[in-house]
């Protein structure tokens, strides 16, 4: 009998699972749960853009494509970049197309960290950044956004932690969990600090599409210099309702997406076939339905932004993704203790703050991927629950 | 609140309160009220209903998409035949269609007899009325928008993802 446990990788051991894991057992075994907690769209991806991936499968295209992605949806990438992002890549050289937004963040890590590199990654954030830091051997440093800041980051948090071994800023916006966006002039502050202490850039724009209200989302690279600088990574899960086809891309500098591919080409070979030409047609003729599921999300969120408001649940206004993250201290629960009784007495599950970071200890991050009626009905057992509290 | 977005609101579910309505297009609940009003005035709202799957009750009930062809007035063309068609409650619409045949017209009735004979009786002895073809309804997979077939109602998958 091999000794597994002294052979494996003591690193990989290291990392926390996922703090969601607990409440997703609790809410299978039960009937009538109405969840606010998935991170994924509603919309099934628009049939157009299916049937794209269907006829590719009825020709036969099963092939492997070439590393980098088809030159095609690579050109069809850049224009849109382009067209919505003011940013010029080239096709040839400047885009990869990968396996999810999560392989670009793997790939940029492992491709930009030497040992020992500090990474700075704000939190609350999406839980993948950390782990992959330390799987590519950086060191991960966290920055904790304020909610009196509307959890932006500003350019004194960053430089408060940048120390000589700074590499790599993580710029996660529109943000998950809160929904924070970055305006221009958050931005330019930003691209400052950057450009003193010669930091790169991963900007996880994976909900670009979805910013509500006046301002459009602004790219990081789109800003001057820092096209040179920043890994730009987007992909199509939740821009186009494809989280399923497992598409997203990296946009950055050539020597970067260079070593990427190579990385890539290795690991992967290439993305999944179907799900690219299916992109094309997203690329092409998917602006009609970015815009109609944005208007969408944009309706259930004042509405349940309204709803906790009025329940006492404090939020700030989310400008971006589709979550929002009120905060509960007024319960004076801790966010873990908040939704297990919430999930066992009125069989609702939301996400508690602290599994996006330990800063988020005392917010919820409740997702609006759902029905307007499923929304009222799970305000209506919430305002309940909180009655009986 | 852009242009008809109420309406496309109201039309996916009617239940809609005001207060919320108000909040999702981001207007005062008095604002949506009075424009709610003003459609209903203009006609532009034309009723409030329930989507129901007859099929699932007790309730015998069937249906027919009859095809007429008929010969236009020299004066009021289409409209007079359609006036008197639309008068009998058995009818739920009539349609004014291109193509191989003039009306369409959606009956519904008991049993695919009573239909039957509200065609041969009443739609076929009506002047001007060339040909009637009744198609009878055989099950409904969807309709109004919705999905009404058990068997393609949507079920939710998500939530499998433990870190999106």
């Amino acid at each position: 009998m091999i000794e597994l446990e002294n052979l494996l990788n003591p690193t990989i051991k290291q990392i926390k699972p996922s703090g969601i894991r607990k409440y997703f057992d609790i809410a299978n075994e039960m009937e009538d749960v109405i969840s606010l907690s998935v991170g994924e769209p509603d919309f099934h991806t628009p049939w157009h853009i299916r049937e794209a991936g269907i006829e590719s499968l009825e020709k036969g295209r099963t092939r492997y494509t070439p590393n980098r992605g088809f030159a095609l949806l690579r050109q069809e990438i850049a224009h849109f970049i382009s067209r919505h992002y003011q940013v010029d890549y080239t096709p040839e050289t400047d885009i990869l197309v990968t396996v999810g937004g999560s392989e670009a963040i793997d790939l940029c890590m492992h491709c930009a960290l030497c040992p020992g590199d500090e990474v700075l990654i704000p939190q609350p954030s999406f839980v993948c950044y950390e782990p992959i830091a330390r799987m590519a051997g950086g060191v991960p440093v966290i920055i904790e956004t304020k909610p009196e800041n509307g959890f932006r980051l500003t350019p004194e948090e960053i430089e408060e932690k940048t120390t000589p071994k700074t590499k790599l800023l993580v710029l996660p916006y529109p943000n998950n969990p809160t929904g924070a966006v970055m305006r221009r002039g958050d931005l330019e502050a930003i691209a400052q600090v950057v450009e003193k202490h010669n930091l790169l850039v991963l900007s996880d724009e994976i909900y670009a599409s979805l910013t509500y209200g006046e301002e459009k989302h602004v790219s990081f690279s789109s800003l001057p210099g820092m096209r040179d600088r920043t890994v730009l990574v987007n992909g199509f899960s939740k821009s186009h309702s494809m989280t399923g086809w497992r598409l997203g891309y990296a946009a950055g500098p050539a020597p970067l997406i260079g070593l990427m591919t190579k990385l890539h080409q290795f690991a992967i070979m290439s993305a999944p076939t179907t799900s690219q030409y299916a992109a094309i047609e997203a690329m092409k003729n998917g602006d009609e339905d970015m815009e109609y599921m944005r208007a969408q999300y944009d309706m259930r969120r004042r509405l349940i932004l309204d709803g906790l408001n009025t329940l006492g649940l404090k939020c700030f206004e989310p400008e971006g993704a589709f979550y929002v993250f009120p905060s509960i201290k007024c319960t004076g629960l801790t966010s873990g203790d908040f939704c297990e009784k919430l999930i066992y007495s009125k069989h609702v599950a939301v996400v508690p703050g602290d599994a996006f970071g330990a800063c988020g200890e005392g917010f919820l991050r409740i997702s609006y991927c759902y029905s307007v009626k499923h929304i009222t009905e799970a305000l209506e057992r919430i305002e309940a629950f909180l009655k009986e509290l | 609140m852009q242009k008809e977005q109420l309406l496309e609101l109201l039309q996916d579910d009617a239940k809609l309160t005001p207060a919320q309505l108000a909040v999702m297009v981001g207007a005062g609940p008095e604002e949506v009220k009075q424009a709610v009003a003003q459609y209903e005035k203009e006609g532009i709202i034309k009723g409030y209903h329930a989507l129901i799957n007859w099929e699932r009750t007790e309730r015998q009930k069937a249906a027919a998409l009859i095809e007429l062809r008929v010969t236009p007035k020299k004066d009021t063309g289409f409209d007079e035949i359609a006036g008197r068609i639309m008068n009998f409650p058995e009818v739920e619409s009539v349609y004014l269609m291109s193509g191989g045949f003039d009306l369409a017209v959606t009956v519904s009735g008991q049993t695919m007899q009573d239909i039957a004979l509200f065609v041969a009786k009443r739609l076929s002895t009506i002047d001007g009325v060339l040909s009637t073809a009744t198609h009878f309804v055989l099950t409904k997979y969807k309709d109004g928008g919705v999905v009404f077939n058990r068997d393609y109602e949507e079920i939710d998958e998500r939530g499998s993802n433990l870190c999106d």
